[in-house]
């Protein structure tokens, strides 16, 4: 299959090493990876934080640039939900009905990393080898926009070496928020702080996600507590191969 | 222009732009329930800690009287339309009792109008049995008689038998609260002890 | 909204307080932790919850969407039955209609029911004012009442309260009670038995809200635990319901759903352990004088927003605060209103306005949009779409006026407006990432960069972005 990978502007700035990960994971899978060069954001950060007339014109570049692709992946769970939830609100915000149809055209063409390997290519075991203990926490955007389900486990299920530990209280919300992280940045703390502690609880040395936002965050605590815990986004354990 | 006008003008303006056809509730959810009604009406009403206690139509007085022994209760109230011989030393509700006589009174017997068995709510509607709603109200016990030809299944099975005019007090289970560290304690200001009395 | 709210700080400073105390915290997880398993354990057993749910949102969309006609109807059928509708434009006109039926009725003094209208048109104040005093009857509101605390939680106005607590607002607050009191949960409650009872048994005047209002039979519902609703509702002469105009429901089998999904959402039951209905007045049984009041404040500015209107599908259950992970951490005091928590955060800037002072427009920004309150709304309240829509219009209030933020977002807009000015910022920001960093970590850094760096590092970014590498291939 030829995929389009949409980055997101986040990863690709910050977090190479997650998208260089699914571009190994794909093509091991058989699949071409395309990069359209004129991708920049989906516009979450502005749309959630209250600046939807901004929004506009990132919505159309990003209709734009994935108009023809066949199917666009991207290692972001709160990513594809923008797109697929609210990127439609944006163009009725912007009254402009063409915009509209192209957003209703490229929406469902739109697939989270996990739901694209579990429902389009239909794999779970894609090949891994990660021989360490592990705890996912399912982001809330995955969990509850995009209702991920138990896609992004079953993947890490079948890593080989993989020791899957549950994490206590997984569903309830790391703190990271975006801009509210900012905003209301003790409240945030707050909330990452029994998060890193249950983390802690479980004894495993990597905690993962589909989200590197979110693991910004519990990272960012995790090493601020001089932790040795390391964070990962999910694509870099399932590129994982034996040395 | 008088709050009224005013008030229906905003909601007039606010709605313009909406579409006011009649929106179509869907009832998909459980209408009914099959089965042990009865035992299921026992078995969630006891979940509140209420007493729950089964006889026969030709036993109702000894039951009653029973129970009251039990619970040590002395003085009974009754509406005017309980059947005599159900507490034979009741004092009834005809003419109306005043608030300090029915706070004198230990306990109150009634009857009731239906009984939910999925929710082990009884359902008390100012019909035959039941008069007034202070009367179940202000003495501290109060022991309900529940024909099982009474019992329904479930809530919506409840609300067809109702007439929505009527006053009406659904109890489920002694007085309680919850708003000490959202912790269940039975007993504040309705009667801190119910016994259901099953028939039949 | 009046005198007790006034002044609220902004949501992050009064939140910053909040998190401050220890025994508040505890006293939240505890409460919370609980009401959350009993909802679950309630819910899981209807196999039809969502179907019930989804009728439960649509009869209130119907209430909505022809609200004028449904009002009037309601109106026709209580008169008919021998009540007296009054309706009120704001909680000043709310306030004067209770006061003057009071003195009507020669009465210096009422029983209240707790009710989230009463307390948000903050009618104790105005009554006092008025030489009035008012009673509150249901445990937690005395609670709050004896403390001279305010309220917050919608269900459990005393729920940042624990039992030790509770006892020492007792001990010094109620008459007659002596230090043998213990914080046995059953003895504080038969001290407010005790200490209420002669109350209920000769007031003159209630005053109650109500939970529903049924516009085809003309019935008011109300749904409580303690029996003070019961005690309120039909032992005193006359009594006087305060009850927001988006309480209407259009028929009685409407109930049918309501009564299910209101005590399964709220206290984890299946069904709470009494509800009164009752139609104007029934002789020779209750209140021989019944007044209801109408009350807009607000609300039809709700209604007028396509998105914001949903608010006013809330029961006040209660059961988005219980779930949600800044409640827990807050409470509710810092939502600087009677509505706080999810629904509050949705509900305060409407009826308020978003810029009607320091803390409404904050609010729509207190929450990190997980979405566990709408995964529990037993009336399909999209609540993080409505913060979001809330936060466009807070947003668009202060357009105009200069903000270091709009400037930020605006450059952002221009860096992400094309690839080759994102590659330039990309640029800029791996070099200042690498000054700033130490041994691969940024740590604390000064400015706008405060509030992130304060308590979490930061990994230096990479030499090299996603883009150049896939260049580089």
């Amino acid at each position: 299959m030829r995929v389009a990978l949409f980055i997101t502007c986040f990863n690709d700035t910050l977090f190479p090493a997650t998208g260089q990960a699914v571009v190994r994971v794909l093509e091991r899978l058989g699949h071409e990876v395309v990069f359209p060069p004129d991708q920049t954001c989906c516009g979450q950060m502005h749309f959630n934080t209250g600046y939807q007339r901004e929004c506009v014109p990132l919505v159309r570049s990003f209709v734009d640039t994935f108009a023809d692709a066949d199917v666009v992946v991207a290692p972001s769970a709160s990513c594809v939900g923008m797109v697929r939830d609210f990127h439609s609100r944006v163009a009725e915000v912007s009254g402009d009905r063409g915009l509209a149809a192209a957003v209703a055209g490229t929406v469902p063409r739109v697939h989270e990393f996990t739901e694209f390997l579990v429902d389009i290519a239909g794999v779970t075991d894609v090949g891994a080898y990660f021989p360490h203990r592990v705890t996912y926490h399912p982001t809330c955007h995955g969990l509850r926009l995009l209702k991920l389900g138990d896609r992004p486990r079953a993947l890490l299920r079948a890593v080989e070496g993989i020791e899957l530990v549950d994490l206590p209280g997984a569903t309830e919300c790391c703190g990271f928020g975006g801009t509210f992280a900012v905003k209301n940045s003790d409240v945030s703390v707050a909330m990452g702080t029994d998060k890193v502690a249950r983390v802690l609880s479980t004894g495993a040395e990597v905690l993962t996600a589909a989200d590197n936002s979110c693991l910004m965050h519990v990272g960012g605590l995790l090493s601020r507590s001089k932790s040795k815990v390391r964070v990962m986004h999910l694509a870099e354990i399932l590129a994982g191969e034996r040395a | 222009m008088t709050a009224r006008e005013e008030i229906l003008g905003r909601i007039r303006s606010a709605l313009s732009t909406v579409d006011k056809a009649e929106i179509v509730v869907s009832r998909d959810y459980q209408q009914a329930i099959e089965g042990d009604l009865v035992g299921l009406f026992a078995e969630r009403v006891a979940d509140y800690r209420a007493a729950v206690v089964r006889t026969t139509a030709d036993t109702v007085p000894e039951a009653i009287a029973e129970q009251l022994a039990h619970f040590g209760i002395g003085s009974v109230v009754t509406p005017a339309d309980l059947p005599a011989d159900w507490v034979p030393q009741a004092v009834t509700d005809a003419p109306p009792l005043d608030v300090p006589a029915l706070d004198a009174a230990d306990g109150v017997v009634t009857a009731c109008a239906v009984g939910i068995a999925e929710t082990g709510t009884i359902v008390l509607d100012a019909g035959p049995g039941q008069s007034r709603r202070a009367l179940t109200l202000v003495p501290d016990f109060h022991l309900c008689v529940v024909r099982t030809d009474q019992i329904v299944g479930t809530v919506p099975e409840a609300i067809a038998r109702l007439d929505g005019t009527r006053p009406l007090t659904w109890i489920s289970g002694p007085s309680a609260t919850s708003d000490i560290e959202l912790n269940r304690v039975e007993g504040v200001h309705g009667p801190r002890t119910l016994v259901v009395l099953i028939v039949g | 909204m009046t005198g007790t709210w006034l002044g609220m700080p902004p949501f992050p400073v009064a939140a910053r307080e909040a998190l401050g105390n220890e025994q508040l915290r505890t006293n939240l997880r505890k409460a919370t932790g609980t009401i959350r398993g009993k909802r679950a354990a309630v819910v899981d057993e209807r196999a039809d919850w969502e179907a019930l749910r989804v009728a439960g949102k649509e009869i209130k969309d119907r209430t909505l969407h022809n609200l004028d006609t449904y009002l009037e109807q309601l109106e026709r059928k209580v008169t008919e039955s021998g009540g007296v509708v009054h309706w009120a434009r704001d909680a000043a006109e709310a306030n004067r209609i209770v006061i003057d039926l009071v003195r009507a009725a020669e009465a210096d003094e009422v029983v209240k029911v707790k009710s989230m209208a009463t307390q948000e048109i903050e009618l104790n104040e105005a009554l006092a004012e008025a030489g009035i005093a008012a009673y509150e009857t249901d445990l937690a509101e005395l609670i709050v009442q004896l403390g001279h605390d305010r309220p917050s939680h919608i269900l459990v106005p005393a729920i940042h309260r624990n039992r030790s607590e509770i006892r020492d607002i007792f001990l010094r607050e109620m008459p007659g009670v002596t230090a043998a009191l213990t914080d046995d949960p059953a003895e504080l409650a038969a001290a407010a038995r005790a200490h209420l009872r002669r109350k209920f048994l000769t007031a003159k005047v209630a005053v109650s809200g109500a939970n529903f209002a049924v516009a085809d039979s003309g019935t008011l519902v109300v749904v409580e635990s303690e029996g003070n609703g019961r005690m309120c509702l039909t032992l005193p002469e006359v009594l006087i319901s305060v009850v927001g105009i988006e309480k209407l429901v259009p028929t009685w089998q409407d109930l049918e759903v309501m009564l299910q999904l209101l005590p399964r959402s709220s206290t984890g039951e299946r069904m709470n352990p009494y509800t009164s209905t009752w139609t104007g007045v029934t002789p020779g049984d209750g209140p021989q004088e019944f007044h209801l009041i109408l009350l807009d404040n607000g609300r039809t500015g709700a209604l007028a927003d396509d998105i914001g209107r949903q608010a006013l599908r809330c029961i006040r259950c209660s059961a988005c605060l219980n779930v949600c992970p800044v409640y827990e951490r807050t409470g509710g005091h810092a939502y600087g209103s009677v509505y706080p928590g999810p629904i509050g955060a949705i509900l305060t800037p409407q009826l308020r306005g978003v810029t009607a002072d320091e803390v409404s427009p904050t609010l729509p920004f207190a929450s990190t949009l997980c979405g566990a309150c709408y995964e529990v709304c037993p009336v399909l309240i999209d609540i993080p779409q409505a913060l979001v829509h809330l936060r466009a219009k807070a947003v668009d209030a202060k357009r105009g006026k200069p903000s270091a933020e709009r400037t930020a977002m605006r450059v952002a807009q221009w860096v992400f407006g094309s690839s080759r000015r994102l590659r330039l910022a990309q640029r800029l920001v791996s070099i200042g990432g690498r000054v700033l960093g130490r041994r691969g970590r940024i740590g604390r850094l000064p400015g706008p960069f405060k509030g992130w760096s304060g308590a979490r590092d930061t990994a230096t970014p990479p030499r090299q972005t996603f883009r150049t590498w896939w260049e580089s291939r």
